[in-house]
């Protein structure tokens, strides 16, 4: 995967996390073509489609969309599901997540994401081992950790 | 599960999120911004030192800012900072604001790895798993140099914890994409295959993504994962969908992990090892089975998991290409998903069978589908599936089936979408090529794909079916008697002109014989349409001219006086103009046989590669062209413009070498004296086009234009302060205003413009004043009323208008104003009439000078009076043909006036079209060939004359420079006319 991009009906980027090296600038220019070009597009539809030399995957969930950028040789069917177990994730760490949660916590979107996807690949498709190591991390909150000195 | 705090106790943060999103305007959120960052800024910079709840308060702000689109230039050294805090959740802030924000040429760098080094041998694995997060999300090539010698390590101790291992696999697999050069598997490479057996399936999820891509770039090293990732695989596939626990997704047994398995198997031919390779095929043939048990849920989810595994499969299969029934049932199996009621699973079936369409095994069991195909073509509602069901056709097309796919293309393109219509002529240009039986067939193809797209029909399609015609003599004859045929037709595409002209240039013997389309029919035939033409089509016909004298000697006369004349022989554009004078010569010096031998038939082309197909190959998907392939496009166009205009070339070639510069050709042309020689004949023309007016007046002040020019008053250039804002003038004192008529205030112009296509609206408004403009015309006559009104409660006195129109405009229009009551009370509006007569046509404006005192001061302002040549025009109707006729009539360079602009307001066709009935023009619908254009037709009324007009407007959406463009042409039996309507409607659109 090159890029996940979640973004709002009224298209308002709510979170980006990109794969591959690029600039800012042409971040932008791809966040604003993608989410132009996913929200003209009726439901009915398909939910992919070949843009430059990538397939997007793409899905909504409520007022959100899930968007994904795969390669050629990519699994369009499961990149749809790793975009369900993502939305999985967070309704069960939110408790059934809805956009205020992600605008709010941002952050912990963003933690979650790292802990489901590396580099672009799955690390961990198991919901309870995910949140599991999101829990642990909460459990270390404000707890002073020692650090080994070394 | 934990308890979410909104905020997770950052308070600050939770309230600016919310201060933001209750800003009413993106200003205020600007403005909100600022004050953040500033406040922060100083927290920064301040001497207090920062808490770490602060610190990391601040720094998510910071990314939280810079995540709605704003630049963040401060805060990196802050965040590191947080990077050797002892508290969690301030170093995972740090992390996270690195890994969103640092770039790898940072100098900041150097104390990250620093950072990230303490985490990773810190031995906790959550503190190491954040940090291989962060190298994996940043994964700059000095990350690279710093890690990629220990993260290996990391990955295949037998005492790392299984989280950590797999964010290892995974970093290292970034870190190897970014910097293949860094990560040397060497030793580990057989430890990091058999990760494939590890206990944990989320391991060997994460790992396998590293194998694959390390399989990819060094196969032999890593085949061994060949036979381990069979094995893996036909255990998830065997077993139970509870078996694997948490791993199973929807009763679908580790599906990520099935699909990358099936992924990896893809990098290796069929496995050698039989024992192996039954395993896999028994695998396969279990999936194929299972999509056709019935669902064990109706969530789409599990069909989803269960279908990419399947798809992925099928992949396989495909890329194995060597089971003969394993071909044939995945092609079943996608001819079921073909009439699915999932769109996207119609979308998955479409892709996969066009590779399957391929393969000799599965190539006739595809076939099979073509009804289905044409049918998804026809009636998806989603253009990516059409586009899909376009590519398969193709694909599936042989010489079979050629006649009906290419027939269905053809009539889908009537109505495809934009998008895809280049692509689509492409291909249907291809097939019609490769599986042509008869060369007839062939040729209806190409002369039906321009009629129907001929806007996207690219140079390519039309060099090819002339390379085609010349090298094939038994279609020639049948080419000439289509094309004549195909250009019958009012409205041409110009590439139908391009081969028509071609060709019958060629072959147009062929078809002499039959007095329909005898020699002289033809060319006349041709030469309706040269003017409607481009330069390059042009320069093309005057080539097929000259091959006409040598086909058909009956000709010469007409065709030389074609050339002889000054459209052609004095053409501005040089190489029209070059290749008149050269043709005309060639002709009248060059004996029959010198003639025969130059102008002889083509030679057949040599045989290559279709020039269409490698231009298809480049085009990977609709719209994916980089600059770069449409360089490459061209330079391919121009070398085969080369060969397909080589006869007519190698001639003007010849004769290039003994012409001089082109800038000498031109002062030759100017020299001469042509333009004297052309008013006269102009003059009389009008009689012909409008055929009404009596004899024409002389012109006498035409050719003087720039002399009388002088004489006016020199008012214009003057930038006097009093010109300025008169609306401001009541502070100077009144004793030092002139009484004298101010210059026309700077805006006149742009006023006066505001008219031209509309004739009542508010002409002026200042603070005090507002005038009003009502006209209404007929023939040569009009009349305004204005309407002069007060703004203010006070009353003005010594109000007076006057009109003056001087110099030229003296002989050409007779302007008279009635007196209007020299006091206006305030909030009053008085009403002056002008009678305006147009003696014969005009280009300046008269000036109308509006003098008044309010409160003591003297107020004095000029304006121009909104009148312009324009308003006397008289619509004239007609047909296409009678249009083309005396555009032709009209075709001295002198009586045309051409402007190439850029497009101020948009382009909206119903606004055009306003703008150009408001000029006064018949609009004409159904005249040009290209529906994008407008053309218009009407009659100047002057008391002198009547000037007769044409104007074409092309509208040019995407022009090179991706600026939207217009071309304006006009043209008219009086010089000075085309000019002034092609100034005036310059500044309209």
């Amino acid at each position: 995967m090159q890029f996940m991009l979640l973004f709002s009906r009224q298209g308002k980027l709510r979170l980006q996390k990109w794969y591959v090296p690029l600039s800012d600038k042409e971040k932008k220019k791809i966040t604003r073509e993608l989410v132009q070009t996913v929200l003209a597009r009726k439901p009915k539809m398909c939910s992919f489609l070949e843009w430059r030399d990538l397939k997007i995957v793409y899905k909504r969930y409520a007022s959100l969309y899930f968007c994904c950028a795969i390669e050629d040789q990519d699994n369009e069917l499961i990149t749809l599901e790793i975009i369900h177990r993502y939305v999985e994730l967070l309704d069960k760490y939110f408790g059934s997540v809805c956009e205020l949660d992600i605008i709010f916590n941002f952050e912990k979107a963003y933690f979650i994401l790292d802990e489901f996807l590396l580099g672009g690949e799955a690390q961990e498709t198991s919901k309870k081992n995910v949140l599991k190591a999101i829990e642990q991390a909460d459990l270390l909150q404000e707890v002073c950790c020692s650090l080994p000195s070394s | 599960m934990p308890a979410v705090s909104k905020g997770d106790g950052m308070r600050g943060l939770a309230v600016f999120i919310s201060d933001i999103r209750n800003c009413k305007s993106k200003e205020a959120e600007i403005k909100r911004i600022n004050k953040e960052l500033a406040n922060i800024r100083s927290k920064f910079k301040g001497d207090k030192a920062l808490d770490g709840y602060s610190k990391k308060k601040y720094v998510c702000k910071l990314l939280f800012i810079f995540l709605l689109g704003h630049d963040i230039d401060f805060g990196h050294m802050e965040a590191v900072n947080l990077l050797s805090s002892n508290k969690y959740t301030e170093k995972q802030i740090g992390y996270l604001f690195i890994s969103v924000l640092v770039n790898s040429n940072s100098e900041l760098i150097r104390l990250i790895n620093n950072g990230i080094k303490n985490d990773l041998s810190s031995r906790n694995p959550t503190f190491m798993c954040l940090a291989l997060h962060c190298i994996a999300n940043v994964g700059s090539r000095e990350m690279a140099e710093a890690f990629a010698g220990e993260i290996p390590r990391i990955l295949v101790a037998g005492d790392t914890m299984d989280s950590v291992k797999q964010s290892a696999a995974l970093c290292l697999l970034r870190l190897y994409k970014t910097s293949p050069d860094l990560v040397l598997m060497g030793e580990w490479t057989s430890r990091v295959v058999h990760l494939l057996n590890d206990q944990h399936m989320g391991v060997v999820t994460a790992a396998i993504s590293l194998i694959t891509c390390l399989s990819q770039k060094n196969p032999d090293e890593f085949k061994t994962c060949v036979s381990l990732a069979v094995s893996r695989l036909s255990r998830i596939v065997s077993s139970a969908s509870t078996d694997l626990q948490d791993y199973t997704y929807y009763f679908v047994p580790a599906p990520w992990l099935s699909c990358k398995l099936l992924r990896l198997l893809q990098c290796y031919p069929p496995p050698e090892d039989g024992a192996v390779k039954g395993r896999l095929v028994e695998c396969l043939e279990t999936i194929l089975n299972k999509a056709q048990e019935p669902p064990k849920s109706k969530k789409v989810q599990h069909s989803n998991a269960k279908n990419a595994i399947l798809f992925e499969a099928i992949a396989l299969i495909i890329h194995y290409d060597s089971e003969p029934n394993l071909l044939v049932r995945a092609c079943n199996q996608l001819g079921q998903f073909l009439q699915h009621r999932e769109t996207n699973l119609r979308y998955l079936a479409l892709e996969s069978m066009c590779t399957l369409a391929s393969s000799e095994f599965s190539h006739e069991a595809v076939k099979t589908h073509i009804e289905t195909v044409i049918n998804a073509l026809k009636t998806e509602r989603d253009v990516s599936v059409r586009q899909r069901a376009a590519d398969l056709l193709y694909a599936m097309c042989d010489r079979s089936n050629a006649k009906q796919i290419v027939a269905e293309m053809l009539s889908y393109l009537e109505t495809a979408d934009y998008s895809i219509r280049e692509e689509m002529v492409l291909k249907v240009a291809i097939l019609a090529e490769k599986y042509a039986v008869d060369y007839s067939w062939y040729v209806d193809t190409i002369l039906n794909l321009i009629r129907i797209a001929g806007d996207y029909v690219s140079e390519e399609v039309w060099y090819r079916v002339i390379q085609i015609v010349i090298n094939r003599d038994d279609v020639q004859g049948y080419a000439a008697k289509t094309v004549f045929e195909a250009l019958q037709a009012p409205a041409c595409h110009e590439n139908m002109v391009k081969v028509g002209g071609y060709i019958l240039g060629e072959f147009g013997n062929l078809i002499a014989g039959d007095p329909r389309s005898s020699p002289l029919v033809q060319f006349n035939l041709l030469h309706s349409k040269f003017h409607l033409c481009s330069v390059p089509t042009r320069a093309l016909l005057l080539s097929a001219y000259i091959k006409f004298i040598n086909l058909f000697p009956e000709t010469k006369s007409t065709i030389q006086e074609v050339l002889r004349s000054d459209s052609q022989i004095r053409n501005s554009d040089v190489e029209l103009q070059q290749r008149a004078v050269e043709y005309l010569k060639l002709s009248s010096i060059a004996s029959t046989d010198v003639l025969a031998t130059v102008l002889e038939e083509m030679p057949p082309f040599p045989e290559r590669e279709s020039s269409i197909l490698a231009k298809l190959k480049k085009k990977k998907g609709p719209g994916a062209v980089s600059s770069t392939e449409q360089e490459d496009g061209k330079r391919e166009g121009g070398e085969l413009n080369g060969g397909g205009e080589r006869g007519a070339d190698s001639t003007i070639a010849a004769s290039n070498a003994s012409t001089p510069s082109p800038s000498a050709d031109l002062l030759g042309l100017r020299s001469s004296g042509p333009v004297s020689a052309a008013p006269p004949s102009a003059g009389s023309l009008l009689v012909d086009v409008f055929s009404e007016a009596g004899p024409a007046a002389p012109a006498a002040a035409v050719n003087d234009d720039g002399f009388l020019r002088d004489l006016e008053p020199p008012t214009e250039s003057s930038d006097s302060l009093l010109a300025e804002g008169p609306g401001d003038s009541d502070s100077a004192p009144p004793s030092v205003v002139s009484e004298d008529p101010a210059p026309p205030m700077p805006q006149s112009d742009e006023l006066l413009h505001k008219f031209v296509c509309k004739s009542n609206g508010v002409l002026f408004e200042n603070q005090l004043l507002q005038i009003g403009v009502k006209s209404e015309y007929r023939q040569n006559l009009g009349r305004m009323y204005l309407f002069y009104g007060n703004k203010t409660s006070v009353q003005f006195v010594s109000f007076s208008t006057s009109v003056t129109y001087t110099g030229e405009l003296q002989s050409q229009l007779n302007v008279q104003t009635k007196p209007v009551e020299p006091l206006v009370e305030g909030g009053a509006q008085v009403q002056q009439v002008i009678n305006i007569e147009c003696l014969t046509d005009f280009s300046d404006a008269p000036l109308l000078n509006i003098k008044f005192r309010y409160g003591g001061a003297l107020q004095n302002l000029t304006l121009k009076l909104p009148v312009t040549v324009n308003k006397f025009f008289q619509p004239t109707e007609m047909v296409s043909h009678d249009f083309f006729q005396r555009w032709k009539q009209l075709s001295q360079p002198q009586q045309e006036a051409q402007k190439i602009f850029k497009a101020s307001h948009g382009m909206d066709k119903e606004v055009l079209k306003g703008k150009l009935l408001g000029l006064g023009m018949a609009l004409l619908e159904n005249v040009d060939p290209n529906p994008e254009n407008f053309v218009c037709a009407g009659v100047i009324q002057t008391k002198a004359q009547q000037v007769g007009c044409l104007l074409r407007l092309e509208p040019n959406a995407q022009a090179q420079s991706g600026e939207q463009m217009y071309r304006l042409t006009l043209r008219s039996s009086k010089d000075t006319v085309s000019k002034r309507l092609c100034d005036l409607l310059a500044e309209q659109f």
